[in-house]
């Protein structure tokens, strides 16, 4: 479907940013509308680095079909100059308000919030008609939600995107949960004054960092997987058991509490565990504290304040320049220390550092992974020329928080039923003919052998039994020896049978000899003309073959 | 007992031994050209032996050594001429062929037999003539089955299953008649001496019927199965002629070959999740009577080619690569191709291993002896089993001219036709190319979910000219 639109990109880069939409210079015939316009406007909020779209997602976006305009500077905190937007094909705008008020579609990283030159709030900018795809966060900020509502646009909440299979490529939290858990090791080793990675050297020995990473999500096992990358020692702890395998398959030692208690709670979060297992769990980190040099922690329970898991007491346990970095900081913090958005020092020189803006301090990645998860939900969503709103579709729905004024969010449960109940029905269908066939040679086979049992007890000639018994065996033996063969010699192994059953010879052999009849001697030996073409062809070809096998 | 007789029986009892040495050497590669030479030496002996005792006999005649003489060299040089041209894509053919001469050797056997003097009288003649029968029963089924199944492969006859209204009850039918002329055939026997003759023949051409019934009904990709099926009932013929002739050797060959055959069919059905009879009985989806597209949705998604620059690239860049070769690698000739590719990729220090799916080609090991001709080190091909779990850590999985042994709807879609079957999981590295000449389906009919994944390009043209153009691609990027 791309490939229709890839004629749009070349003649779009000479436009000039004042020139109005242009939708001339297009073959598509259901173009007589104008494009939709996607409005890139700079972030507001202090020390918020990132874009929502950067040159490469903004020319993708433009193959989807719709235009797109920036605001002057929008990309400059994350390292993209107007002129890449420009080069990219994109219109700059000169200030917020042109962005606000001719985009069709706005895409920010930030929920709206006080325009600070503006002097408004970034909903109020809103209409009906315009729709807007950023971080919400609906749960925690209903007066927002309620604010948008009010202005009857359509909004969606990047991050309320739900966390099935197919909806991967558009979940935003999983791309900054990666950036920040790289990010926390990367900032914990710019306060750690020691290597992470152990060393023998003629100085003497370097033990390796110990690192100790609690709650195993996207942001957990990207700490894991970049500090076992700087040669760190990691464990990692999390309620969930089903994560095991995910930290060990990281490099990292899974620790574990004796209680036997699972953590799992739905859409990939944990839920908050009794009592007995926060004490259990609250000795193994005090004890964990003494042991290790570094520690992460990701623990986050939805829609609820951050659990507290390194309290006071753990904190002065830690060795001197000890780091603990806790991503957990804008929800209050796992640590009962932690001041969020600052870096602090503890007198027993432990560093706590508790940024809260972590993706944006890699702004230029963030900004890119972020851009492609709004790629993609505009590409679900019809891309440009089909964009529409689909209440139907699961990710749309979880995913949008007001419509018409009207306030959607949260999305009813999904409804589980449907997938399942249409399968059954074809399946036994298929499945029902072999499965007779089954039944029949289950029974067949021994009444076959019986009655061979009572024939040969009865009716048998000594001499045949005599032959019988060795036919028997030869099976048997022949049995055990196939089994042995490997499978890769198959072929070898069917060309040096044939060749053996050639020994169907004998037979002929034997005819020849006495004084038979011409039609029998005949016979004989059109027998051995073909058994010999056998034994030869069959012997040559497997040596041909074996030879070929080399190491 | 003469000198020549208890030559003839120690050398027997040595060539039996011998031929089971020769099985047992396939175990390994490393022994298996010897259990080759075993098997040449225990069938010399054999020969010498049984020559001995024809020599022996008082009306041995010099011209019949003459003949003989003459048959078996003609024969040897044109069975060895043959053995040494054939193209190793073209060893089905050959196998197939050499199956329907021990048929065919086989119903000559019998009937020189039962046209030769009858010795013995009462319940043993009725065991010899029952010998005799089934014998011919046997051989002409394995005579006219692998002609048939050597056209199929050849391309002769076309691969696609014939199916006859009917044809279980004409299967049948045709069975029940060769019991009732056998029971005419003993009962002619008794009344005169070669009595009986006209019931055996019309028998042979029975049984020949049902042969080339049986074969033309199975399809192209279940010929793994044929063939095999095929080398047992060759083995089966042998042990029957050794009954008749009352000769262990011959009965102790034909029943090592007739078990290996029967496990080999066992495992190249095991490897479909099909019944054996199932298979026999003909082709997918005619169990059910109804078609088998029907049923299996529309797999969703968009297909996303890739070209041979992009693949070259890629396959450079990564460092675990696992190609999967199908019948599709015969078809085109594209094993030397292949074997050219894979050792630029190692020579740069790309891990590459090739993973064998038991049905893979027309014939059980068809893959490993077309790869062991393009000089592949067979220590880097193997089975499925083997490296079915590794594809999570692979980089690249490559797909050639293979269908139905990488389609996910085995494992995923219950009502799938081929449901259950294992494949090879390649659809779980992080990227699979799949080379195929267009969006056909496999021989199963059904359409392949693989191709819609996300994570898989789809590098569509001749597999052989691909393979070139990559290697070509890969020798422009080495020095780089």
């Amino acid at each position: 479907m791309s490939e229709t639109h890839t004629t749009a990109t070349p003649d779009r880069t000479s436009s000039v940013p004042s020139a109005p939409v242009s939708t001339n210079g297009h073959q598509m015939s259901d173009h007589l509308q104008p494009k939709l316009l996607i409005g890139i406007p700079k972030e507001v909020r202090a020390g918020e680095r990132r874009v929502a779209a950067t040159p490469d997602t903004a020319q993708k976006l433009q193959k989807l079909g719709f235009d797109v305009l920036v605001e002057r500077g929008a990309g400059e905190t994350a390292d993209f100059p107007d002129q890449r937007y420009l080069d990219a094909g994109c219109r700059i705008a000169n200030d917020a308000k042109e962005v606000w008020a001719t985009a069709n579609i706005i895409l920010k990283v930030r929920a709206p919030e006080q325009h600070p030159t503006l002097g408004v709030n970034e909903a109020d900018l809103l209409t009906p008609d315009k729709t807007l795809i950023s971080f919400i966060a609906p749960g925690q900020n209903q007066d927002l939600v309620k604010r948008l509502a009010s202005t009857k646009a359509t909004v969606f909440a990047i991050d309320s995107v739900p966390r099935i299979t197919r909806a991967q490529k558009e979940d935003a939290l999983s791309s900054m949960a990666n950036i920040a858990g790289y990010r926390a090791i990367v900032e914990a080793a710019n306060v750690f004054p020691r290597f992470f990675t152990g060393q023998v050297t003629a100085a003497g020995k370097i033990p390796p960092a110990k690192i100790l990473v609690i709650g195993a999500g996207v942001a957990g096992l990207a700490a894991i997987g970049a500090g076992k990358a700087l040669g760190a020692i990691v464990r990692a702890f999390d309620v969930r058991p089903s994560v095991k395998e995910q930290i060990q398959s990281m490099g990292a030692d899974f620790l574990e509490v004796k209680i036997q208690e699972s953590g799992e709670g739905t859409g990939g979060y944990a839920k908050e565990m009794s009592k007995e297992f926060i004490e259990a769990e609250m000795a193994l980190f005090a004890k964990q504290a003494k042991e290790v040099d570094i520690i992460v922690t990701t623990a986050l329970i939805p829609g609820k304040p951050a659990p507290k898991l390194i309290t006071k007491a753990m904190v002065e346990s830690m060795r001197e320049g000890s780091v603990i970095v806790d991503l957990a900081a804008e929800n209050g913090g796992n640590c009962e220390l932690t001041q969020p958005g600052k870096v602090i020092t503890t007198p027993n020189g432990v560093t706590i550092i508790g940024y809260t803006d972590l993706p944006s301090r890699m702004a230029s990645q963030a900004s890119q992974l972020y851009g492609m998860n709004l790629y993609h939900l505009l590409d679900d969503m019809g891309g440009g020329a089909k964009f529409h709103v689909d209440l139907e579709d699961e990710v749309v729905r979880g995913a949008i928080v007001t419509q018409n004024g009207q306030i959607l969010w949260p999305a009813p449960k999904p409804a589980v039923v449907t997938q399942p109940a249409a399968a059954p029905k074809p399946a036994p269908a298929v499945h029902a003919k072999p499965e007779e066939k089954k039944k029949k040679s289950g029974w067949v086979m021994p009444a076959v052998l019986g009655v061979v049992y009572i024939g040969l007890v009865f009716g048998a000639p000594a001499s045949f039994l005599q032959h019988f018994t060795v036919f028997v065996l030869a099976v048997f033996v022949g049995w055990q020896v196939i089994w042995n063969v490997t499978p890769a010699l198959h072929t070898p192994l069917m060309s040096v049978t044939n060749a053996i059953s050639g020994i169907i010879i004998l037979g002929g052999l034997l005819q020849i000899g006495s004084s038979m009849p011409t039609t029998v001697i005949v016979l004989g030996f059109a027998a051995i003309f073909l058994a010999t073409l056998n034994i030869a062809g069959g012997f040559w070809v497997t040596q041909r073959m074996l030879k070929m096998f080399r190491k | 007992m003469t000198l020549s007789e208890s030559f003839a029986s120690v050398s027997y009892i040595a060539a039996i031994g011998l031929f089971i040495l020769s099985l047992g050497g396939l175990s390994q590669h490393e022994s298996s050209r010897r259990g080759n030479m075993f098997g040449i030496i225990g069938m010399l002996l054999a020969l010498v032996a049984t020559l001995a005792i024809v020599g022996t006999h008082p009306d041995a005649s010099a011209s019949t050594f003459g003949i003989l003489a003459v048959v078996l060299i003609a024969a040897g040089t044109i069975g060895a001429f043959v053995a040494s041209r054939v193209a190793m894509t073209s060893m089905p053919e050959l196998v197939a062929m050499l199956h329907s001469f021990v048929g065919a050797a086989a119903v000559l056997v019998g009937f020189s037999n039962y046209l030769g003097p009858q010795h013995a009288a009462g319940s043993d003649a009725l065991v010899h003539e029952l010998e005799i029968y089934i014998g011919i029963f046997i051989g002409a089924i394995t005579f006219t089955g692998s002609i048939i199944a050597f056209g199929k492969l050849n391309g002769k006859i076309s691969g696609k299953p014939l199916m006859i209204p009917g044809r279980h009850l004409i299967n049948l039918l045709m069975v029940i008649a060769c019991v009732v002329l056998g029971v005419m055939f003993v009962q002619g026997t008794e009344a005169a001496a070669q009595g009986g003759l006209t019931e055996l023949i019309i028998m042979t051409v029975i049984a020949g019927v049902i042969g080339v019934h049986l074969v033309m009904a199975i399809g192209g990709a279940d010929m793994p199965v044929v063939v095999s099926m095929l080398n047992s009932y060759s083995g089966w013929a042998a042990a029957a002629a050794g009954f008749m002739l009352e000769n262990d050797l011959l009965i102790v060959t034909g029943a090592l070959v007739g078990s290996s055959g029967a496990i080999l069919s066992f495992i190249m059905c095991r490897a479909m999740n099909r019944s054996f009879i199932s298979v026999i009985l003909g082709g997918f989806g005619t169990g059910g009577g109804s078609s088998p597209a029907a049923g299996s949705e529309q797999p969703q998604g968009e297909v996303t080619p890739i070209n041979v620059d992009q693949t070259a690239d890629m396959l450079s860049e990564a460092k675990n690569v696992i190609i999967v070769p199908g019948y599709g690698v015969a078809v085109a000739q594209a094993q030397h191709s292949l074997a050219e590719m894979v050792k630029l990729l190692r020579d740069a220090g790309v891990n590459v291993r090739f993973g064998i799916h038991p049905v893979a080609g027309r014939l059980p090991g068809h893959m490993n002896v077309l790869l062991a001709e393009a000089n592949v080190p067979y220590d880097i091909v193997f089975e499925m089993d083997e490296l079915n779990h590794d594809f999570p850590t692979t980089d690249v999985a490559m797909v050639i001219g293979a269908n139905d042994i990488v389609n996910p709807a085995a494992l995923e879609d219950p009502t799938s036709p081929i449901a259950g079957m294992p494949v090879l999981e390649v659809w779980k590295a992080k990227t699979c190319v799949v080379m195929k000449r267009s969006m056909a389906s496999g021989y199963a009919g059904i359409d392949n979910p693989l191709f819609y994944k996300e994570n898989t390009r789809m590098l569509f043209g001749d597999a052989k000219k691909n393979v070139d153009a990559l290697v070509a691609k890969l020798r422009e990027l080495e020095p780089a």
